[in-house]
């Protein structure tokens, strides 16, 4: 069930018999209808988009759009939108430590520790899934609400203030994002750390390495994969999310997903596409720096 | 480090993950609580008694059956073309050398990593620039379900044939059985588990998306876009009563499957 977890490695198998002329062939034909698909309705979209963000932004739905190659919608959105576009980049950011931060002791806890309940860690990990997201996060509303006993614990260690809360804060919002993503961190991890040889863990600790040695110049640089794998499909995911912003947040705590969904939704489709490829593009920018930074060129 | 410090070590770890673990499920039993709850008005969303009306009645609030019944058809259709289509993929990228293989597998990996509020108003801004603006419905999110869902198939379902030991259908080879054969008697059943577990990956996908379906989805009304709509005005509880079904329906599959792999192993020991 470790669904994503082999993002992380390369596969190359063994061949598996003397190849005919005619495999490479039967390999395209394989490839041929969902490839179509992810073209048609994932590539094509994409350029479709990218020509929408430069449409007439005084056209309508009714009257219809014309390319007029407004490059100026650009300059609109990023001059109207910084504020919600740079507080995503950052919740994004805040959730995927957190993610990471509760994560590695999960799946480190089911590679490890876990002898045979392994695989029904693992499928416990997966099967909140099951129960559709937005009721789980309207379950958080309550759970953070002025009323409920995580607000009474926290004012009782005043951690809080008397009058303190925590629902429409940003610590809301991260930890429904926290919450959301934590199960697209854990399995990737997961995955890498359960092919760790056990043997070189060991080796440290015969060479005298303290636990906190060994984990981190053995364990850590060795689950290297996962965690790349495990940040990549939490944060970029959390940064187009808005759902945990609308409803844990307030206006203030806004994501740039909100205005894109609100935009599309009142019929500004320029500027609302702008604001797409703009998200794309900021994500796209700081992905290739974090993957060049963290060494690994091997994603999938 | 002493074997104290050692024992403590190793506990420590597996009671922080099993902290996360209530984490992730703590909302899940707010969700069973509140199925059982009956509200004191029609706004409130605590828990004001116990009932079992909403259990009894789960199609009282207007359109959520209609609703729920819309994301089952949707879920059940695009998990099997996806999951047919995905593991053609997959056979392809684990069996076959070809050219491009490197940058198909990157072109695989993207839809999964692109924001899903991209991906849904890309689509929009397809359908609306191809005139279905107005067409919007079953069909645009059953083409969108698939496209996202597709990814994951491959990915699972790689996963599985690489891990395979490619041994058996050599043996299976020598002893003169066709390629046909050999297929559907050793390599299928092999993959199977693995095809089983993107068909269910597919299918929560589907159920449970909200963001790309609410931006092409016209006048249908999925379950999570009711929840999404009663969450602006009331919650009715019986939309608690949906989510601990589907709940216990996971939870059912789960522990099924684990209890017969172990009756399995057991056997095969």
């Amino acid at each position: 069930m470790s669904a994503l977890g082999h993002l992380s490695t390369p596969v190359t198998p063994e061949p598996v018999a003397a190849r005919k002329g005619g495999r490479r062939r039967t390999a395209y034909l394989l490839l041929l209808p969902g490839g179509l698909w992810l073209i048609l309705f994932f590539v094509v979209p994409l350029v479709s988009l990218v020509a929408a963000s430069l449409y007439d932004p005084n056209g309508s739905i009714e009257a219809g759009f014309r390319m007029t190659w407004s490059f100026h919608n650009y300059v609109d959105a990023i001059a109207d939108y910084a504020v919600p576009l740079g507080r995503s980049l950052w919740y994004s950011l805040l959730t995927t430590a957190f993610c990471l931060l509760l994560g590695f002791p999960l799946a480190y806890a089911i590679a490890f520790k876990a002898g045979r309940w392994k695989n029904l860690l693992l499928a416990l990990v997966i099967a909140p899934f099951f129960t559709s997201f937005l009721i789980r996060t309207l379950s958080w509303k309550l759970l953070l609400g002025d009323n409920g006993f995580v607000v009474d614990a926290l004012r009782t260690v005043h951690i809080l203030g008397s009058d303190g809360r925590l629902l429409a804060t940003t610590a809301a919002v991260v930890t429904g994002l926290t919450y959301n993503f934590l199960p697209f961190m854990v399995l990737p991890l997961y995955a890498s750390l359960e092919k760790i040889d056990h043997r070189l863990i060991e080796a440290g600790s015969d060479l005298y390495a303290s636990a906190f040695t060994t984990f981190r110049t053995v364990t850590f640089p060795l689950a290297m994969p996962g965690v790349v794998a495990g940040t990549l499909l939490t944060f970029i995911p959390a940064a187009g999310d808005y759902i945990n912003a609308q409803l844990l947040g307030t206006p203030k705590q806004r994501m740039i997903g909100n205005d894109i969904q609100r935009l599309f939704a009142a019929g500004a489709y320029p500027t609302a596409a702008a604001l797409s490829v703009t998200l794309m593009a900021a994500i796209t920018v700081l992905v290739l720096f974090y993957v060049r930074r963290a060494g690994t060129e091997e994603l999938v | 480090m002493t074997t104290v410090g050692r024992w403590i070590g190793r506990h420590l770890i597996l009671f922080i993950g099993l902290l996360v673990l209530l984490y992730l499920f703590a909302p899940i039993f707010v969700v069973i609580l509140m199925s059982f709850n009956a509200p004191k008005s029609k706004l409130s969303y605590t828990f004001d008694g116990f009932t079992l009306h909403n259990w009894a009645h789960p199609c009282q609030p207007f359109g959520l059956c209609d609703a729920v019944s819309a994301s089952l058809r949707i879920g059940l259709v695009a998990t099997v073309i996806a999951t047919a289509l995905g593991t053609l993929m997959a056979f392809a990228m684990v069996r076959h050398r070809f050219r491009g293989r490197a940058a198909t597998n990157l072109f695989i990996f993207l839809p999964m990593a692109s924001p899903e509020i991209v991906l849904g108003s890309s689509l929009l801004a397809l359908f609306v620039s191809g005139g279905l603006g107005g067409r919007l419905g079953f069909w645009t999110i059953l083409i969108a379900h698939v496209m996202f869902c597709l990814s994951f198939v491959v990915v699972t379902v790689k996963a599985r044939l690489s891990g395979m030991d490619t041994r058996l259908e050599q043996a299976a080879m020598d002893l003169y059985a066709t390629e046909w054969q050999t297929f559907w008697r050793i390599t299928f059943p092999l993959v199977f588990p693995g095809i089983l577990a993107a068909a269910l990956l597919s299918f929560s996908l589907s159920f449970d998306d909200f963001i790309i379906t609410n931006l092409n989805a016209g006048r249908t009304v999925t379950f999570p876009m009711f929840v999404w709509g009663s969450a602006q005005r009331d919650i009715p509880p019986q939309i608690n009563v949906v989510g601990t079904a589907m709940f216990l329906l996971a939870l059912i599959l789960v522990l099924g499957g684990e209890l017969t792999r172990r009756r399995r192993a057991s056997r095969a020991r």
